[in-house]
């Protein structure tokens, strides 16, 4: 308790009392700065986005690995938790050279909002992949084959029983997606480009209000995301807890 | 397993309504719903799964494919279900030949050993799962799993989940989803294989009652002879691929057509080069005509039997049956020189 109270409480109250330290007009006024707004919207906004877009291509990634077989198989699923490995600043220079001013295949993703974007989807790739793989291995063949059986086509196997089943760890893992998006640094910071009210994150904000000695300003934007994160990771778990307490998986 | 307010794992017979049983499983109108095999043959790589399968299933009858692991029993109920796809040969249902229709067409309720609960659902909607897809008015889909529930006994369990029944009651659910959508043939793959002796006992009885009732063609898949001599009125004793016998469970059990068939039905015990049951063996102090010397090794008292272990004078094993009268009478000793023979019953010649 004391560790945890130390390690994680004491931070995060800390920030919390800086962020109020001109009041709670302050730190609404911090908040409603027309550049932290707009950082706060770009951050939110490609974060949802990228959540959205995790969702389909890592439930069909997760499918892919879990259901079909072809060469190299091992080597792709090893690959899928590079992103987890690699340091954040790393991936933000392996796309710049991909899709920055020197790029190769002739795309420039250079300082806009699809570079953000791309640098995202990179390193939250692996949460809905790692969240729906296990889900899938364990859904037994036989609870498809009872639904054709019974008259079920693929495709209503596919919305009926497989999604349903696979519905809470989705949304876990787009969770997890979506709240490290809205506080990703490293792997934007290059590709991005940090054009205020363009390309510039809530991080970016954040970093750049520390600079010019706007501690309040950038500890009230930490809270402002903190708060949200925290939410969402509460809803989901909320979700959770209920589909996992209802059909016995907590057992 | 929770408090239950209705028969928790074994609804008796007496509970199953003839007349709600049969509303709602008999299919309409009066085709032929006898499953018939010809020439079925399937391969999983080098493996010869099944090897030319002949087989008719008496309409409306409770038949069991019986066999050993690796008999090819599971897969020629899954050929028959569509679950797999054959080599070569024919499947028929109702005079229909469905070798290449999909599960989804062939008119079947399949039930599996480890029930395929759909776990995210209620037991209704589990129940209803097959009259839902066909877009029944939702009014007649409730009224139908209530009755299905009632069937089961499971009347009162609507709205709970999977997780929250015992294993014999996931399996009566299973069955129940399985019924709803009128089958023409009820297919049962190691039903009770994953339930404890007590429940599996009940729910067998239980089967019995409501395949009488609703008169469905059954095909039940087991490993245990004991099970399906107990259930069925047919046996498909199945070795290797192949169909060894078929016929009733006495039939069966009092001819068997070879040493395989002898052996997996009962105990056997070699006497005399011949592979006989135990319980047909005739102990006696004096020898008489057919009989061979023996001499006891044990005496074993289990209950309503008694167990006499000998040997003969080439130091083979023989284990004989007797009841307890029969043993009072003889009061076999160890180290006693006793005279053994078949007195009646089937036997085969043994390789051994």
């Amino acid at each position: 308790m004391l560790w945890l109270s130390l390690i994680v409480l004491l931070p995060l109250a800390a920030v919390a009392v800086k962020a109020f330290e001109d009041g709670p007009s302050g730190f609404f006024d911090a908040i409603d700065a027309p550049a932290a707004r707009a950082a706060l919207l770009v951050t939110l906004s490609i974060s949802a986005i990228v959540a959205l877009i995790n969702v389909v291509m890592g439930t069909l990634v997760a499918w892919v690995l879990v259901r079909d077989d072809f060469p190299g198989k091992s080597v792709v699923n090893a690959l899928i938790d590079l992103p987890f490995a690699l340091p954040t600043i790393v991936a933000s220079i392996v796309l710049l050279s991909l899709y920055g001013p020197q790029s190769p295949v002739g795309v420039h993703l250079n300082a806009t909002r699809p570079g953000v974007l791309v640098a995202l989807l990179f390193v939250t790739l692996p949460f809905v992949v790692r969240s729906v793989q296990p889900v899938l291995i364990e859904l037994d063949k036989d609870v498809e084959e009872a639904a054709a059986s019974l008259g079920a086509s693929n495709a209503v196997i596919l919305r009926r029983i497989i999604l349903p089943t696979l519905a809470p760890a989705i949304l876990s893992g787009a969770g997890l997606a979506f709240t490290r998006a809205i506080g990703e640094f490293g792997s934007v910071v290059l590709i991005g480009g940090g054009i205020p009210r363009e390309t510039e994150v809530a991080s970016q904000y954040i970093q750049k209000q520390i600079e010019i000695d706007r501690f309040v300003n950038g500890a009230a934007v930490s809270l402002a995301l903190l708060a949200i994160a925290f939410v969402v990771l509460f809803v989901l778990r909320y979700f959770g807890s209920r589909t996992a307490a209802r059909e016995g998986r907590a057992r | 397993m929770s408090a239950a307010p209705t028969p928790a794992d074994a609804p008796t017979p007496a509970d199953i309504d003839p007349d709600l049983a049969r509303t709602v499983t008999t299919a309409a109108g009066g085709e032929p719903q006898t499953i018939v095999v010809e020439q079925l043959d399937k391969h999983y790589g080098d493996y010869h799964a099944l090897r030319s399968i002949d087989l008719v299933i008496p309409d409306g009858s409770l038949t069991a494919l019986l066999g050993p692991s690796g008999s090819g029993k599971s897969t020629l109920l899954r050929t028959i279900a569509g679950l797999e796809t054959p080599d070569g040969g024919v499947v028929r249902i109702g005079g229909e030949d469905v070798t290449y229709v999909p599960p989804q067409r062939r008119g079947i309720g399949f039930v599996f050993q480890h029930y395929a609960a759909f776990k995210h659902m209620t037991v209704r909607d589990n129940v209803g799962f097959g009259p839902s897809i066909r877009n029944y008015p939702k009014d007649e889909i409730n009224r139908r799993v209530d009755e299905l529930l009632e069937i089961v006994g499971l009347a009162g369990y609507q709205e709970r989940y999977p997780a929250q029944l015992s294993g014999g009651q996931r399996q009566r659910m299973a069955l129940a989803r399985a019924l709803a959508v009128q089958p023409r043939v009820l297919l049962l793959d190691e039903p009770f294989g994953a339930l404890d002796a007590k429940v599996r006992a009940d729910l067998r009885r239980w089967l019995r009652e409501l395949q009488a009732t609703t008169g469905v063609t059954t095909v039940l898949v087991t490993h245990d002879q004991e099970e399906a001599l107990d259930v069925a009125d047919h046996i498909a004793v199945m070795n290797e691929g192949r169909i060894e016998q078929f016929g009733g469970p006495i039939e069966v059990y009092e001819q068997p057509v070879s040493e395989f068939v002898m052996s997996f039905l009962g105990d056997t015990a070699v006497v005399g080069g011949e592979l006989v049951r135990p319980h047909d063996l005739q102990l006696t102090k004096e020898q008489v005509p057919g009989s061979i010397e023996v001499i006891v090794d044990r005496v074993v008292h289990l209950g309503f039997e008694v167990r006499v272990e000998a040997h003969d004078p080439e130091g083979r094993l023989i284990g004989a049956q007797l009841t307890r009268d029969e043993a009072g009478a003889l009061a076999p000793e160890v180290g006693e020189r006793l005279y053994v023979r078949a007195e009646s019953g089937p036997r085969t010649s043994t390789s051994a």
